[in-house]
C-alpha cells in the first residue's frame, strides 16, 4: 500500500513539472504564465521532497520499472535509494524558493525575452534533474542527464541578445558534451555484452572487471561528472555560464546541478564500482584541493558579483570533493567509521552549499534586477535601498565564509575533523595527502572569508558608486520571501546540526565500504565525530554568542553614556565626501593580487597623457589591468585554436550539396559494417 | 554547580584582566625605551572615559556599523570563555574546540572589516582590505598548527590537548609542539596587530591596519572594540601559555588548585608580555608587502610541525 502511495507521489511530481512545462507554453497573459509555471515548479519540488522523505524514513529503496517505455534499452527504470533521495531533497530545497523568486524576477523579461520558453524549460530542467537521481539503468540515466544539460543550456540562453551570453552558452554546450562522452564511455565499459544496462547488472560486471579497467572506469566517471561539477581543470565553462543565466536559474545550476556531478561520482564509487584502491581517494582529494584553491583565488579577483559567486562554487565543489576523496581513501583502508564521517561531511557541505549559494545567487539577482549591473565597482550603499536583500545576503556571506554559528562552519568543521586520521591509519599515502588537504582547506577558508567580505562590503556598504545604485529599489515580495526562507535555512542547518548529522549518517549506511549501521555522530546537542575526543555544539555556541551580545548591549545601555551624534566621515579636513574616495572592489583585492601575482600574472597598461608644455602637468591617466586565468591562456586557448583549425580543414569536403552528404553517409555506414564484421569475425 | 561557578568566574576574570594586559605591555615597552610610560592600569581609565562619551556616527554608515561592536565584543568574549585559562575538565570544553575559538575570532575580524568599509572612507577600506589579507594568510598557519597539536593529542579539544601534555610532559619538547608554538607565535603577532605586522601605537595612515579600520569609531563603540582587541590579545597569550606549557592549570576544582592556576596564568602572561615588549622594542615594522613573507615562514613552520607530528606517531 505504501508503495502505491509513493508511486502516486512520484506521479504527482512528474505531472506537476510536465504540467508546468505545458501550461507555460499556452498563449496566456505573461503574468499568468509566470505565476502558473512557478506554482507548478513549486508543487513538483514539494512532491519531490515528500517522495525522498518517504524513502529516507522507510529506509528502503523504492523502485518502479516501465518496460513499455523506451523498450530498446531495457525500459524506463526508476529506483530511489537513500543516496538518490538525498540529492532529490537537494533539488527540491533550492527549486521551491528559486521558482518562487523567478515568478517576481522574470517580470523584467516581459516583452523582451520569451517567458514561455523560460517557464517551460525551468520545469523540464527540474524534472530531468529529479529523474537523474531516480534513474536505475544506463538509458534512463543518460537520457535524463542529457535532457538536463540541454534544458539548462536553453535556460542559460534566456538573455540571448547579449553577446557574452551566446559565448557562454557555446562554452557550456561544448564542455557538457565532452563530459557526456566520458560518462557514456564509463557506462559502456560496465554494460554487459548481452545485458540491458540496468544498474544491478552493472554492479555484477564491475565486480568481475580487472582492477586496471575499474580504475579506467573510475577516472572516466570522475572526468565526466567532474566537468559538470566544475572540477579544475574542467571548470572553465562554469564562471561563464552560471552568471549568464537568469539569477534563479544560476541558483539552481550552482546550487543543485553541480551537485549532481558529485552524485554521479558517488553513484559510481559507492554503488556501481564498489570499494577501490587508495589512489581513487587521493586523486579526488588532489583535484578537490586544486579546485578549492583555484576557485577561491579567482573569486577574490572578480569584480562581477555573479562571476565571483560562480568561482566560489568551484571552490566549494573542491571542498566537497576533499570530503568525498577522504571518504573513499578511508573505505579502501578499511576504516568504515572514518569513511562515514568524511562522506557525511561532504554531503553536509553539499546541502549547505546548495542553500547558501542558492541564497547568494538570488541576492545577486535582486541587486542586478534593481541596478541593472553586476559590476561591484558600480554598486555600493545598497544596504539602505535593499534592506531585506542586504540582510539575507549577509547571512549567506557569513555562512559561506565558514563562520560560526551558521551551517558553513559546521560542515567545514566536520571536514577538518574527518581529515584528522586519529583512527590510527599508517598507510604511506595518508600523511602527505591529509596534510595537503588540510592546508588547502585552511587557505581556502581564510581567502573565502576575504572574498565574501569584499562581495558584501563593496556591494552593500558605503556610498553608492553610480546613479543606478543610488536609485535602486527593493526586490518584490516573492523574491524577498524566497531569500528569507533560504537565509532561515542557513541558520537552521547550522543550529540544528545535531539533528541533521545523524540523518546524513543513516543515508550512507550500507554502501560499499561503509558500515551497515553508521554509529551516532552526535550526543545530545554535541557533534561527536568517532575516534577523536573533539566535540562542538553549534547551537550552544550560538546561544553563548547571543547571550554575550545581549549582556554587552544591556551593560552599555545601563552603564554608558547614551549620546549619539551624526556627523561626516572623517577625511583629513577635506569637505564633502564622494564615492570616488571609497575603496573599490579592485582596490580591495589589490594586496592579495600582489601576494599571488605569480599565479594571476595580471597584464597592466598605464597611459599618462601630459600637457604638451610640460610633462609635470598630467591631463589624464588611464590604467587597465586584466587577469586572464592561466589555464585558459595556456591550455584552452591553444586547444580551441587547434579545434577551430581542424574544423576549417574539413571544409574541403563540405560542398553544400545534399547528394554528396548522402554519399558520405553511405560510405560511413559501409565502413562501420565492415569494421564490425572484421571485429566479430 | 561549582564547575559552572568556575566557568563564570574564569570568564569574568579574563574580561577584567584583558585591559590590564595591554597596559602592562605598553608600560614594559615604555620602560625598555627609557620612557616613564603610563601606568599599567591606564587602559581601564581609557575605557571608562570612552564609555562616558557620546558617539559620533558617520552619516554614510548603516545599521551594520552600530551592530558590529557588539558582535566583535560578543564573539571575542565567547572565544575567551572557551579557552582553558584556569582549569580543564570544564563543561564548556565539549561545547567548542580550538577551531571554534579561531573561527569565533575570525567572525569578529570579518565584522570589523565590514564596519571599516561602511562609512565609505578611504582609510576604512584600506584597513579592511589589509586586515582581511593578513587574516586570510594567517588562517592556514593556524589550522595547520592546530592539526599538528591534534595529531599528537588525538583531538582538537582544548581540554584534551592540555591533558595530553600534562600526562606526557616530554610531548611539550617534541619537535611538533615546538614548531607549532613558533608558528602560532608569529600568527599571534599578526592577528593581534602587533609589530612587525602592524603598529598598535601609530596613527600614521599609510602604515596602519587595525587602527585604520576602526578610525570612524568613538565613544562606547570604540570602548567595546578596544576591550575586544585586548581580550583577543589575552586569548592568544593564554593559548600560547596553556597549550604548550600547561603546568599550573587546575585539573581539580579545589580552591588551592585554582589559586595555583591563577598564579601560573599571571606568570605566563607576564613572561609572554615581556617577550612581546622586547620584540616590539627591537623590531621595526615590516613593509605591508613583506608581511606575506613573514606569514609564509610561519606557514612553513606549521607544515614542519605537522610533518614531525606525523613522523612521531
Amino acid at each position: 500500500m505504501t508503495l502505491e502511495t509513493t508511486a502516486c507521489v512520484l506521479a504527482y511530481m512528474v505531472l506537476a513539472y510536465l504540467g508546468g512545462a505545458v501550461v507555460a507554453l499556452l498563449p496566456l497573459r505573461s503574468g499568468l504564465t509566470r505565476a502558473l509555471s512557478a506554482a507548478a515548479a513549486i508543487a513538483g519540488a514539494l512532491a519531490g521532497i515528500v517522495l525522498a522523505a518517504r524513502v529516507l524514513i522507510a529506509g528502503a529503496p523504492f523502485a518502479l520499472t516501465v518496460p513499455a517505455l523506451l523498450s530498446v534499452g531495457g525500459g524506463l527504470a526508476l529506483r530511489l535509494d537513500t543516496l538518490g533521495a538525498f540529492f532529490l531533497i537537494l533539488v527540491g530545497v533550492v527549486a521551491a524558493p528559486a521558482a518562487l523568486y523567478g515568478a517576481g524576477y522574470s517580470r523584467a523579461y516581459t516583452g523582451r525575452y520569451s517567458l514561455r520558453w523560460l517557464g517551460a524549460m525551468l520545469n523540464l530542467f527540474l524534472l530531468t534533474m529529479s529523474v537523474v537521481t531516480l534513474a536505475d539503468n544506463v538509458l534512463t540515466f543518460v537520457l535524463a542527464w542529457e535532457a538536463m544539460s540541454v534544458a539548462s543550456y536553453f535556460l542559460v540562453m534566456t538573455e540571448h541578445e547579449r553577446a557574452d551570453t551566446v559565448a557562454a552558452g557555446g562554452w557550456y554546450l561544448a564542455m557538457t558534451h565532452v563530459g557526456l562522452a566520458l560518462i557514456l564511455s564509463a557506462f559502456l565499459l560496465l554494460v554487459p555484452v548481452d545485458g540491458g544496462g540496468s544498474f544491478a547488472e552493472l554492479r555484477l560486471t564491475a565486480a568481475a572487471l580487472s582492477p586496471s579497467l575499474r580504475g579506467v572506469v573510475f577516472v572516466l566517471a570522475v572526468l565526466g561528472f567532474g566537468s559538470k561539477a566544475g572540477l579544475v581543470p574542467l571548470h572553465v565553462w562554469l564562471p561563464r555560464a552560471h552568471p549568464a543565466a537568469p539569477s534563479h536559474v544560476s541558483a539552481l545550476m550552482s546550487g543543485v546541478m553541480v551537485k549532481l556531478g558529485v552524485y554521479g561520482i558517488l553513484r559510481f564509487a559507492l554503488d556501481l564500482l564498489g570499494v577501490g584502491p587508495a589512489w581513487w581517494g587521493a586523486l579526488l582529494i588532489g583535484l578537490g584541493a586544486a579546485s578549492a584553491l583555484v576557485g577561491v583565488l579567482y573569486a577574490l579577483m572578480e569584480d562581477d558579483l555573479k562571476r565571483l559567486l560562480a568561482y566560489s562554487s568551484v571552490e566549494n565543489v573542491g571542498l566537497i570533493f576533499i570530503g568525498v576523496g577522504a571518504g573513499l581513501l578511508f573505505t579502501s583502508l578499511h576504516e568504515p567509521a572514518a569513511a562515514a564521517l568524511a562522506l557525511a561531511a561532504a554531503l553536509y557541505h553539499a546541502l549547505n552549499h546548495a542553500v547558501f549559494k542558492g541564497l547568494l545567487f538570488l541576492g545577486a539577482g535582486a541587486v542586478a534586477h534593481a541596478t541593472g549591473t553586476r559590476d561591484m565597482n558600480r554598486l555600493g550603499g545598497l544596504v539602505r535601498r535593499l534592506p531585506w536583500t542586504a540582510a539575507c545576503f549577509l547571512v549567506g556571506a557569513l555562512a559561506i565564509g565558514g563562520l560560526p554559528p551558521f551551517n558553513g562552519f559546521v560542515s567545514e568543521w566536520l571536514l577538518f575533523q574527518s581529515l584528522l586520521p586519529a583512527v590510527g591509519s599508517s598507510a604511506p599515502l595518508v600523511a602527505p595527502v591529509m596534510t595537503l588537504a588540510v592546508g588547502a582547506l585552511a587557505l581556502t577558508a581564510g581567502l573565502a572569508a576575504a572574498a565574501f567580505v569584499k562581495a558584501f562590503g563593496i556591494t552593500f556598504l558605503a556610498l553608492p558608486r553610480s546613479v543606478e545604485a543610488r536609485e535602486a529599489h527593493e526586490a518584490s515580495v516573492t523574491m524577498r520571501v524566497a531569500m528569507v526562507g533560504l537565509a532561515a535555512l542557513c541558520a537552521v542547518l547550522g543550529l540544528g546540526a545535531a539533528f541533521v548529522l545523524p540523518a546524513l549518517g543513516s543515508i550512507l549506511a550500507g554502501y560499499a565500504g561503509l558500515p551497515r549501521v553508521v554509529p551516532p555522530l552526535t550526543a545530545g546537542p554535541l557533534l561527536v565525530p568517532p575516534g577523536g575526543g573533539a566535540s562542538i555544539s553549534p547551537s550552544l555556541v550560538a546561544i553563548g554568542l547571543l547571550l554575550a551580545m545581549g549582556a554587552a548591549w544591556l551593560a552599555v545601555r545601563v552603564g554608558a553614556a547614551r549620546g549619539l551624534r551624526v556627523g561626516d566621515t572623517w577625511g583629513c579636513g577635506r569637505i564633502g565626501q564622494t564615492p570616488r574616495m571609497e575603496y573599490t572592489s579592485t582596490a580591495y583585492a589589490e594586496p592579495l593580487r600582489r601576494v599571488f601575482a605569480e599565479l594571476y600574472r595580471p597584464t597592466e597598461d598605464l597611459t599618462i597623457d601630459v600637457h604638451p608644455e610640460s610633462r609635470y602637468f598630467v591631463q589624464s591617466i588611464a590604467y587597465r589591468s586584466e587577469i586572464v586565468p592561466w589555464f585558459e591562456r595556456y591550455v584552452y586557448g591553444p586547444l580551441v585554436r587547434r579545434v577551430a583549425a581542424g574544423a576549417g580543414r574539413t571544409r574541403a569536403i563540405q560542398s553544400g550539396s545534399a547528394h554528396a552528404y548522402l554519399a558520405y553517409l553511405v560510405v560511413a555506414l559501409l565502413a562501420l559494417l565492415a569494421i564490425s564484421l572484421a571485429w566479430s569475425g | 554547580m561549582t564547575r559552572w561557578a568556575i566557568e563564570i568566574a574564569q570568564g569574568l576574570l579574563v574580561l577584567a584582566l584583558a585591559p590590564g594586559l595591554v597596559g602592562v605591555v605598553r608600560w614594559l615597552k615604555a620602560r625598555l625605551q627609557s620612557r616613564r610610560g603610563a601606568p599599567p592600569w591606564q587602559p581601564y581609565y581609557e575605557l571608562r572615559k570612552l564609555f562616558g562619551k557620546e558617539v559620533v556616527v558617520s552619516s554614510s554608515a548603516s545599521w551594520l556599523f552600530r551592530l558590529a561592536p557588539y558582535v566583535v565584543f560578543a564573539s571575542t568574549a565567547a572565544a575567551a570563555c572557551l579557552v582553558p585559562s584556569l582549569a580543564v575538565g570544564r563543561p564548556l570544553d565539549a561545547v567548542g574546540d580550538l577551531l571554534v575559538v579561531v573561527y569565533l575570532l575570525l567572525l569578529g575580524t570579518v565584522f570589523l572589516a565590514l564596519a571599516g568599509l561602511d562609512p565609505g572612507s578611504a582609510f576604512g577600506g584600506m584597513g579592511s582590505s589589509r586586515e582581511m589579507t593578513v587574516a586570510a594568510l594567517a588562517e592556514p598557519t593556524v589550522a595547520l598548527a592546530i592539526f599538528a597539536l591534534a595529531l599528537s593529542a588525538g583531538s582538537t579539544n582544548l581540554g584534551q590537548i592540555v591533558g595530553r601534555t600534562l600526562t606526557d610532559p616530554a610531548a611539550a619538547l617534541s619537535p611538533g609542539h615546538l614548531f607549532a608554538f613558533a608558528a602560532l607565535f608569529v600568527v599571534m603577532l599578526a592577528e593581534t596587530g602587533r609589530l612587525p605586522v602592524d603598529n598598535p601605537a601609530t596613527h600614521l595612515e599609510l602604515t596602519m591596519i587595525h587602527e585604520a579600520m576602526v578610525l570612524e569609531y568613538s565613544g562606547r563603540y570604540l570602548a567595546l572594540i578596544e576591550w575586544a582587541a585586548a581580550l583577543k590579545l589575552l586569548v592568544f597569550f593564554a593559548l600560547l601559555g596553556n597549550l604548550f606549557l600547561p603546568w599550573g592549570v587546575a585539573v581539580a576544582a579545589s580552591p588551592g588548585a585554582l589559586a595555583v592556576a591563577l598564579g601560573s596564568l599571571l606568570l605566563k602572561l607576564a613572561v609572554i608580555a615581556v617577550v612581546v615588549a622586547v620584540l616590539e622594542t627591537r623590531l621595526a615594522k615590516l613593509r605591508l608587502f613583506r608581511v606575506p613573507e613573514l606569514l609564509s615562514v610561519s606557514f612553513v613552520l606549521a607544515l614542519l610541525a605537522v610533518t614531525s607530528s606525523f613522523l612521531a606517531r
